[in-house]
């Protein structure tokens, strides 16, 4: 029943990405892409955690031992669209929005943010595990000249309203658009790429259609090693992580008790 | 029921006392009470109209600038010398929408006069020969958070241009650009559909057909009411915002 709000000749996504957590070394070119990407504002001092705005962040964690065992990883965490299982209100966000500001789409499997809609209640924040949503205290401010290389295709963000990465939803509408003006439907894997996935330097983010077997997402995916952020909530998320170190996969898990003795977040 | 029977008993009374005296004068004086239901419809009869005219008369004209065009234009004999719609308005290779067109369009056929209307001579004395762009006024013009794909619509959807935006191709003048004072957006684009009123065409044409031939068949349907309606028809209502809102 989920298609059934679409005509039978709509194509269908599922957008998803596998991030190679033994790849990333943590340079942050993922979060300034996005940033330029999206119009986030920034601070004098962007390093203050609690006040600024982030769509993708990077964590870093610990295995908490020392030397010669240390061995860190860092964790790139863009929203993780969360499918829920079964009817699209158990993403965690979107079954609480009192104002239909984020709805899951079965069209594309993005989680909306619509920032005319949101009245800023923060619900949504309270409801995310994964703490990706930020709300906007203040309005947007640039350096003098700077708002002229804003991009046009995403709206900027006044105060007063929760925001949070849309898989950079403008790139998709725009692939779609050049689609439709050659006659056709289907997307191909590399017209739609979000910001962050180009920019990665190390090459660690892939993204694509995570049931399109055709897209390298697919097989990645299927790695014994691949793991998704507190899987045991059952958010089903689609963002999925990759790698190879144990303990790695146990803190994205986030074990807790003795299963997470050796683990430390740092 | 008690009350009621013993004022007709009051009133029957009242005239049987009254009526020696009357029948002398052979006219019957508005008794009282008679004319006392009139209050009410009177009452809303007034508060109606007053408040019908503050809502369709004198409201609007508060709320809503209007602007004239830079110049006079034909769509009409356009379209007969260009044939269609995308002679003018064309799509570009990546899918985006040309929209307006730019001066160097019209400076294709305008370099010289081809007629002598004075809007064509304001045309190329004022923009063509200065090159300077004429600052044409967008009544279809989205706010910034607003996504339209033309590709969608036009190629995938098959849509006429002149279901969202008329038949503009059959006006002989433009008409005035009518905006919102206080959110500086064009009235086109945003507001309510009253009763489905602008189906009917009640803000579209009004000037433009001052031929009197012109047929309107339906009005510019552009406002998000109308764009959801559809959507809503064609597609259910599942992440409707997220299509258009960016």
């Amino acid at each position: 029943m989920k298609e059934a709000h679409h005509k039978a000749d709509e194509k269908t996504y599922k957008f998803g990405m596998v991030i190679d957590l033994d790849k990333c070394t943590g340079c942050g070119a993922c979060m300034v892409a996005c940033m330029a990407e999206n119009n986030l504002p920034f601070r004098k001092d962007n390093s203050d955690r609690l006040r600024s705005n982030l769509w993708m962040r990077v964590y870093k964690i610990s295995n908490g031992r020392s030397f010669p065992d240390l061995d860190i990883s860092f964790i790139p965490r863009p929203c993780q669209h969360c499918e829920g299982h079964g009817h699209h209100a158990a993403t965690p966000c979107v079954s609480v929005c009192p104002a239909t500001a984020t709805d899951y789409s079965h069209e594309t499997g993005i989680v909306s943010q619509v920032y005319t809609r949101c009245f800023g209640c923060r619900y949504c924040m309270a409801a995310c595990p994964y703490h990706v949503r930020v709300f906007n205290w203040w309005d947007p401010t640039w350096p003098k000249g700077m708002s002229k290389y804003l991009n046009p295709d995403v709206s900027v963000r006044m105060r007063g309203v929760v925001e949070k990465c849309s898989f950079c939803y403008h790139r998709y509408q725009r692939a779609k658009n050049k689609a439709y003006a050659e006659e056709r439907r289907e997307l191909h894997e590399d017209e739609y790429q979000t910001a962050c996935t180009q920019a990665c330097p190390a090459g660690a983010i892939t993204f694509g259609d995570l049931k399109n077997p055709e897209h390298k997402v697919y097989k990645l995916k299927k790695s014994p090693y691949a793991f998704r952020l507190l899987e045991k909530l059952g958010t089903n998320p689609k963002i999925y992580y990759v790698s190879t170190r144990d303990w790695v996969r146990k803190a994205g898990d986030v074990y807790l008790g003795k299963e997470g003795k050796d683990v430390t977040h740092a | 029921m008690s009350t009621t029977e013993e004022k007709e008993q009051a009133v029957a009374e009242n005239e049987q006392a009254k009526g020696g005296d009357e029948q002398a004068a052979e006219v019957a004086p508005v008794k009282p009470g008679t004319w006392r239901f009139l209050i009410p419809i009177a009452a809303f009869a007034l508060g109606f109209m007053s408040h019908f005219s503050l809502g369709w008369v004198i409201l609007p004209p508060i709320l809503y600038a209007e602007k004239q065009q830079p110049i006079d234009f034909s769509h009409k004999l356009h379209v007969d010398e260009v044939g269609d719609c995308e002679g003018c308005h064309y799509f570009r290779e990546d899918g985006s929408f040309s929209g307006i067109p730019e001066l160097e369009n019209c400076a294709e056929c305008h370099e010289e006069a081809m007629g002598e209307d004075p809007e064509e001579a304001k045309l190329i004395t004022e923009y063509i020969e200065p090159g300077k762009e004429i600052p044409w006024l967008i009544y279809a013009r989205q706010p910034q958070c607003v996504f339209f794909s033309h590709a969608a619509h036009v190629k995938m959807g098959e849509m006429d241009c002149a279901i969202c935006h008329g038949p503009i191709g059959d006006s002989d003048h433009v008409r005035p650009y009518q905006y919102n004072r206080l959110t500086k957006y064009s009235r086109d684009i945003w507001g309510w559909n009253i009763a489905g009123l602008s189906k009917n065409g009640w803000d579209y044409l009004k000037q433009a057909d001052n031929s009197g031939e012109i047929k309107i068949e339906h009005a510019a349907r552009m406002k998000m009411d109308d764009c959801a309606e559809c959507h809503m028809e064609k597609r259910g209502t599942h992440d409707a915002c997220f299509v258009c809102h960016k």
